[in-house]
């Protein structure tokens, strides 16, 4: 059993915090992925767990023990680079087998595990060869060959997937999430990438300047973003905001264009929001999902299309603001082409303008 | 086609024009070298013949016969000397590269405020000539009584070669990503063992050339040993060559003979350390 707890856990850099109290609980065997955008403070939260920072404050567990003052190496963990740090001058066996060969098990012992884990990741060919005569996601395998081997409580990764090509880091992360079903180890991931941490993660936690903003599912950060920032982090192409004030009843937009107010969103008279919707959720006519129960319609000429095969991406200006939409069953269209279209408001957000805090109740 | 043709004549002489310029170039580093070697093996009157013998008449092992002969044939102690100079280099270099490791490591490895003022400052102290520095050391050691000793010989080399070895390795391990030493501390490693495990290994061409050069520079150096090493106690070979001096004469031959056998050791080890140290070192364990 190995469930990962974070208590106020601090990290300051002399007097500059970068990570500010945050708590965490992860169960066993759950896959969590932290993302965030870059210097949020992601890679010195998962440092810190594997011990390769000191913590400032608060308190780390593992299992059941406080490791707050334990060195990496009594912390049963494995980890994964984003260089992914083999040692150059050991073959893939040695770099597989180093763990337990500093651990003094038997040379047998070494063999068999070393053989298991090069057979679950198919490294088998390339047991003899050194990392240097390896591929980027030959290198990649056999770094996450060496975090199996020990069969750790947790598995920390750091950004493991973004020296590789496109191509590679999808295949890849279906091998990390086929390995955590296999294994089903608890694992901490670190990413930048909303999509990796949407398709892997069975929590994600999205960190800001070194806070922790949301923490949920992926559906539930997908569909109930607590903030703005949440809001445009998840999801692709990034959810539409524009600002609007809600009068009379109505969310009125910069332009005096009216909506009806989204049904299940908490405003008061005369306050400033910023009104948020997916390109999901608006469609042209005729290329757009069955209508929902709460509907509104807008012209917006189109001004850039990005066709995608089984949808198109259409760039259209509402009230001043550039919006994506996106239309099903595509048919060309002309750029400058006004066409009409659906606005499904119980699936769209209403964010306060100032703190960006999202107002749904 | 044409112009494939002249492009390829435009090669092929451009290649004869390197192979040209890089001959000439070896010729003017290595004849002085060859020079030697060969003065070694020749008589003296054709050494000293006016206009010089290019092409040597006669090879002997006359002067190398004499060296190891008795003191009143012109013979010197050529074994206490290279005795006395493999002590002293050896030892400084040991100890010059475990200071410069430990020191080359810390720079590499920690955040060190005025770390560029503090390396400007180790290449000043080697900016200093070493005859400038020999009456000072002379009076010094004389003082402490450890002039003509291996130990104050051992010393000042250690002194000269610390700067330079500090400076080098600390090059080499900062080519050494630190993500290495983190694995190997995940992997189960203490501090200590994900050193010699791992990023000594990893550097130790580098580290095996900043001994090479420590060495050298020990094996070679004249100015000071010629002030501090006084007899047989400690004199090493550099300073030996001075015993074919005279009055009025100057041995050339015995010279040149002992200054290949100072050459043949340091040559040796060289090829020696590089062949076992940086042979079938492969990088690439950190994607670049
Ligand atoms: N050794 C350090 N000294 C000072 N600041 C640091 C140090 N390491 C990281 N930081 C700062 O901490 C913040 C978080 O860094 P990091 O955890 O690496 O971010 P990321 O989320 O991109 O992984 C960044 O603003 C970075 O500049
Ligand atoms: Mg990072």
């Amino acid at each position: 059993m190995a469930e990962v707890v974070l208590r106020d856990v601090v990290k300051t850099y002399g007097a500059l915090p970068v990570v500010h109290a945050i708590n965490l609980d992860i169960a066993h065997g759950e896959f969590v992925v932290l993302v965030g955008p870059s210097g949020c403070g992601k890679s010195t939260t998962l440092r810190m767990i594997a011990g390769l920072e000191d913590i400032s404050g608060g308190e780390v567990r593992i299992g059941d023990r406080m490791v707050n003052d334990l060195p990496p190496r009594d912390r049963n963990i494995s980890m994964v680079f984003q260089n992914y740090a083999l040692y150059p001058h050991m073959t893939v066996r040695e770099n597989l087998g180093f763990s337990l060969h500093i651990a003094k098990r038997s040379k047998p012992e070494i063999a068999k595990a070393v053989a298991e884990a090069a057979d679950i990741l198919s490294l088998t060919p390339l047991l003899d060869r050194k990392p240097g005569q390896l591929s980027g996601g030959q290198r990649q395998r056999v770094a996450m060959g060496r975090a199996i081997v020990r069969h750790p409580d947790v598995f920390l990764f750091d950004e493991p997937l973004s020296n590789l090509d496109a191509k590679l880091r999808t295949q890849m992360r279906v091998e990390i999430k086929r390995l955590h079903q296999k294994v089903g180890t608890t694992i901490i991931y670190v990413t930048h990438d909303q999509v990796e941490a949407m398709t892997l993660a069975d929590r994600i936690v999205i960190m800001r300047d070194g806070h922790i903003v949301q923490i949920g599912t992926p559906l539930e950060v997908f569909e109930r973003p607590v903030n703005s920032f949440v809001a445009t982090f998840i999801g692709s192409p990034p959810m539409n905001l524009m600002p609007a004030t809600v009068t009379g009843g109505a969310l009125r937009l910069a332009d005096g264009t009216a909506l009806p107010l989204p049904p299940g969103l908490s405003a008061h008279e005369g306050q400033a929001v910023q009104f948020g919707v997916r390109a999901d959720n608006i469609m042209p006519e005729g290329h757009s999902l069955p209508p929902t129960a709460h509907m509104a319609h807008v012209d917006m000429p189109v001004t850039l299309t990005e066709p995608l095969g089984t949808e198109t991406l259409l760039f259209g200006t509402l009230a001043g603001t550039e919006v994506q939409a996106k239309m099903l069953n595509p048919r060309p269209v002309r750029t400058g082409e006004v066409l009409r279209f659906g606005i499904a408001l119980d699936k769209c957000h209403l964010f306060d303008a100032e703190t960006g805090a999202s107002l749904r109740v | 086609m044409d112009q494939g043709r002249t492009h390829r004549i435009r090669r092929r002489l451009l290649k004869g024009g390197h192979f040209l310029g890089l001959f000439l170039a070896m010729s003017i580093i290595c004849l002085p070298g060859l020079w030697v070697v060969l003065n070694s093996f020749r008589p003296t009157v054709e050494i000293m013949a006016k206009p010089p013998v290019w092409i040597p008449t006669e090879l002997n092992l006359d002067h190398y016969r004499a060296m190891f002969g008795g003191v009143g044939e012109g013979g010197v102690p050529v074994l206490t000397y290279f005795w006395n100079s493999m002590i002293i280099s050896l030892t400084s270099t040991a100890i010059a590269l475990l200071v410069g490791m430990a020191g080359g490591y810390a720079f590499a490895r920690h955040r060190i405020p005025g770390k560029a003022a503090i390396f400007v400052g180790l290449m000043v102290t080697r900016a200093v000539p070493g005859v400038a520095l020999s009456l000072p050391l002379f009076i010094l050691f004389g003082r402490i009584g450890i002039i003509d000793t291996h130990f104050g010989m051992i010393l000042v080399y250690v002194a000269l070669n610390v700067p330079f070895t500090i400076w080098l390795i600390d090059g080499f391990f900062r080519q050494v990503p630190k993500e290495l030493a983190e694995a190997a501390e995940i992997d189960g490693c203490t501090r200590w063992q994900a050193f010699w495990k791992v990023e000594f290994p990893v550097a130790r061409a580098g580290i095996a050339s900043a001994g090479i050069f420590a060495f050298l520079t020990s094996w070679n150096e004249y100015a000071l040993a010629s002030q501090l090493t006084r007899s047989l106690n400690s004199k090493t070979m550099p300073v030996g060559l001075m015993d074919f001096t005279s009055q009025f004469t100057l041995n050339w031959g015995g010279m040149c003979a002992l200054a290949v056998l100072m050459i043949i050791p340091a040559l040796v080890l060289t090829f020696l350390v590089q062949k076992h140290l940086i042979a079938g070192l492969t990088f690439g364990g950190v994607k670049g």
